[in-house]
């Protein structure tokens, strides 16, 4: 029972770095680069992988097909069945988990220094020599479907399926990546080869490193995992526009405490106004007990247990989410409480004080994320994708500290749109019905 | 919870390799116990300039009185209130003020309470964290709405989850005396009317110096930590009225207990079974460390019996697990769950999951799995070591529940000398439906 849940935020642009820790660019001798920050402290290293466009390069007919064929990448590879290939896992001390997003596969290695090689060299067979056996496809798809029933009776996730339904038309993003029950049961070993072919390329590579390893046995790790895969896969989908309608989708279902999904048009990080905006957003919803919602829907009327605030920063669309969750009878009044705040927000603009203190806030945490090799790996393997410079961290501090009170105002007045805001509310709300186009 | 596969996590170390013991984790911990009775825990982690400072009070929903259930809990959202120096919200304001974070958690055995800041702010943590250990002033006003935000979190958690419910009559039914038996969050009817007086007793009795341990790990040294220990939480006298930790035990469990429980928003129905079992205690924590390595065996990964038996030799289960954790301060449980394959009913898995479980009890370890899991538990110290805050977490929780820094620095070791023999009387032991309660989650209608 914790306080509050941080909730499991989207690619934020909140992207921390720290002056202390030395980033290194590797270019392996077959031309991968990855980055890297030796630390011997801790015999081990941590690997992270990224392919860009992850499950958005599927076809919408074969929807759930990258989901699937990333489950099956440790279901089996190379001379080794599913079983053989766990075993041999199993013989070392190697963490591998692979995963995948709208806009990215991922893997995340952990493997200690003294069988490096050996992990590596599963690792790769995982990822190069992948077997899909029509036994493991089968296994791994009724856990697929299994998931898939379950979502359908539940509030988080038909709120989710929903709301991104409403606003992304017919982008990828629009419609899940695990795919519908009709379209993972038709998928067959050949579509699982072909967006292994379409994902899995090394025109999208990005690798970061952290610990026990120097720059020369990174470059040689490189090029002996991925130098194999082919040097291109599909092509990226175009923008996705998303298209806020404002009001409120109600979706009946019968649950005694509603969830809700809100949201407008968000700033990306190539944005000058990003940091204006994420500072405004800090105050908004995204700064834990200290946001305006929080205090207002919270702590002053006991209307929910969390609400937060996020800039979801994507590839290919920009928004500014929320979530709340309140019982049938009171989540009315949360969602007359959001809307308050979002159009007090925009007419008034934030104070002087609330400033200075987000400043303080996020300049002094911004450090203190970068404690440990799985962190700061996943957090450079992220820098590279947005494309940010390789001494970004040393500059991250001065961008927030340069924003101006003006600047804030400016940006909640331009960007806040009360009439956009869309609310969509799974549940059964008392004195809620769907309002939207 | 079905979708392990979809990002799976493995973690193992190589015997083929001929791998020597890996490194020992190096973990740099110093113990010592100031003049009123707190513990004090230091773990040093010079990496990064970051401390997190923790304060565990040996006292969770278990030690709550008949009738309040979610005290311990309620409290701990009501200690981010008004202190007779601060008001209230000013405790996570400076935090948030300082760069830091901060948030509290309540368990059956513990509540705790941690920021994570810079190092150099160590010392207005512990200047604050003292304060609202003895100057907590409540509120009516405040109280009520707090409620209404424990309403929600048992809304959100609970009310809104059909697995949850189930767990939690389960619980109910596992335990006949235990107030393990009660959720942590409470019953909502008693949720309700818990107020000011409720909170004020379960804070004077159990919130003193004497009672907590405080943690701090990360870029600090125990000189520093132990002078401004001192300095802070040093003149805070001890509870002397503090009472010894005596709980009503659990009477033999001599009948097996069954319970359906039934939700038209179940889509995958599953079987869950728990079987009553010892936990870890100090100095004698071997038949815990073997029904750990138990849980491992029988129901962890695809290399598990279970798994091999029921998702690869038959297609029974979608989904199996074995999980035991000794960190409790009383009895605890040895789960096991099987998620039937479309077609599957309910019956016909904890059918065949009783056939694997009974042949196991013939058949034995195989000792190379026994070699893999134990490869694994040493690799997994070493990982470990990547994660001050997991490391500050393991201490505290040990020590709230009668465990000291020697039993949680014992532990790798008394696991890596479990025998084969050691698991399979663990298992004859554990495995005893008689000690058990075995639960079937189902949708509304029958649909199987």
């Amino acid at each position: 029972m914790m306080r509050f849940i941080l909730p499991l935020m989207l690619a934020l642009a909140a992207l921390p770095a720290r002056a202390a820790i030395e980033i290194k660019e590797v270019v392996s001798p077959g031309g991968i680069t990855a980055w890297l920050v030796e630390d011997h402290t801790i015999p081990f290293t941590a690997l992270e992988v990224r392919f860009r466009g992850g499950a958005s390069v599927e076809l919408m007919d074969k929807r759930g097909a990258t989901n699937l064929m990333t489950a099956l990448l440790e279901e089996g590879a190379g001379e080794m069945d599913a079983r053989a290939f766990a075993r041999a896992r199993d013989g070392l001390a190697a963490s591998f988990r692979y995963s995948v997003s709208d806009d990215a596969l991922s893997v995340s290695a952990q493997f200690l220094t003294e069988n490096r090689d050996a992990a590596v060299d599963l690792l790769r067979q995982s990822l190069i020599q992948p077997r899909f056996d029509a036994e493991a496809i089968e296994r791994v798809r009724a856990q697929v479907l299994s998931g898939l029933r379950s979502d359908e009776k539940n509030p988080q996730s038909i709120a989710a399926r929903r709301f991104d339904g409403l606003i992304f038309g017919d982008h990828p993003y629009a419609s899940s990546l695990d795919g519908t029950i009709e379209t993972v049961s038709a998928l067959t070993r050949d579509d699982l080869r072909a967006a292994h072919d379409a994902t899995l390329a090394r025109d999208r590579i990005y690798v970061s490193a952290v610990g026990d390893i120097t720059e020369a046995e990174l470059g040689t790790l490189l090029d002996k995992l991925l130098g194999d895969l082919p040097a291109t896969g599909a092509a990226l989908p175009g923008p996705a526009d998303p298209v806020f309608p404002g009001g409120v989708d109600v979706v009946d279902f019968p649950t005694p405490q509603s969830v809700v999904l809100f949201g407008q048009p968000g700033v990306g990080q190539e944005d000058p106004d990003f940091f204006a905006a994420f500072i405004l957003d800090h105050i908004l919803g995204g700064g834990g007990f200290e946001s305006r919602l929080m205090t207002e829907v919270r702590e002053k009327r006991g209307l929910t247990y969390g609400i937060y605030t996020y800039l979801a920063d994507r590839d290919h669309a920009q928004t500014w989410g929320g979530s709340v969750a309140s019982a049938n009878d009171r989540v009315a009044e949360a969602v007359d409480v959001i809307r308050a705040e979002w159009t007090r927000l925009q007419t008034e603009g934030v104070t002087a004080e609330e400033l200075e203190n987000a400043k303080t806030y996020l300049t002094g945490a911004y450090p203190l994320r970068f404690d440990g090799n799985g962190t700061i790996a996943n957090i450079i393997v992220g820098m590279q994708m947005r494309g940010l410079p390789i001494d970004y961290a040393a500059t991250r501090n001065d961008k927030v500290n340069a924003v101006t009170l003006e600047d804030v105002n400016r940006v909640a007045r331009e960007v806040l749109d009360p009439a956009a805001l869309s609310f969509v509310v799974v549940g059964q709300p008392e004195g809620l019905t769907g309002t939207s186009n | 919870m079905f979708r392990l596969t979809a990002a799976a996590v493995s973690l193992a170390l190589s015997l083929t390799l001929g791998l020597s013991r890996p490194a020992m984790a190096d973990e740099q911990v110093t113990h010592f116990t100031l003049d009123n009775g707190m513990d004090v825990v230091v773990i040093e982690d010079h990496r990064a300039p970051v401390v997190v400072h923790m304060v565990w009070y040996r006292a969770g929903s278990a030690d709550e009185p008949a009738g309040a259930s979610g005290i311990a809990h309620f409290l701990e959202h009501l200690m981010f209130k008004r202190t007779e120096t601060m008001e209230s919200g000013e405790f996570s304001r400076t935090v948030a003020r300082n760069g830091g974070q901060d948030n509290a958690f309540t368990s059956y055995d513990y509540t705790g309470y941690f920021q994570r800041v810079a190092a150099d702010r160590l010392g207005l943590m512990m200047q604050m964290e003292a304060d609202r250990m003895v100057n907590l002033r409540l509120d009516d006003a405040e109280i009520a709405t707090e409620r209404e935000v424990i309403i929600e979190e048992r809304n959100q958690r609970v009310e809104n989850s059909p697995a949850a419910l189930f767990r939690e009559q389960k619980d109910a039914v596992q335990y006949l005396n235990h107030r393990y038996g009660v959720p942590i969050i409470g019953w909502r009817h008693e949720m309700v009317s818990l107020d000011r007086d409720d909170a004020l007793a379960f804070y004077e009795r159990f919130y003193a110096p004497n009672n907590a341990i405080l943690v701090v790990a990360g870029d600090v040294t125990p000189d520093e930590v132990r002078a401004l220990a001192q300095e802070h939480y040093g003149p805070i006298p001890a509870n002397p009225a503090l009472p010894e930790r005596l709980r009503p035990t659990e009477p033999p469990q001599t009948a097996e207990r069954r319970i359906t429980f039934r939700d038209a928003r179940v889509a995958q129905p599953y079987v869950s079974r728990s079987y009553l079992a010892p936990e870890r205690d100090s100095g004698a924590q071997d038949t815990a460390a073997a029904l750990t390595i138990l849980a491992e065996v029988l129901g962890s990964g695809t290399t598990s019996v279970m798994a091999e038996a029921l998702q690869f030799d038959s297609q029974v289960a979608t989904f199996t697990g074995a999980f035991y954790s000794g960190m409790s301060l009383d009895k605890t449980t040895f789960d096991v769950v099987v998620v039937p394959s479309e077609g599957v009913t309910l019956e016909e898995a904890e059918a065949a999951m009783d056939k694997v479980l009974a042949e196991f009890l013939t058949t034995g370890v195989d000792p190379e799995q026994l070699d893999r899991i134990k490869m694994q538990l040493r690799a997994a110290q070493i990982y470990a070591r990547d994660n001050v805050d997991s490391i500050a977490n393991r201490y505290g929780r040990a020590l709230t529940q009668g465990l000291t820094v020697e039993d949680v620095q014992a532990w790798p070791d008394i696991l890596q000398a479990v025998t084969a023999d050691d698991v399979m009387a663990a298992a004859r032991m554990v495995l005893d439906r008689r000690q058990a309660v075995t639960g079937w989650l189902m949708a509304e209608e029958v649909t199987q």
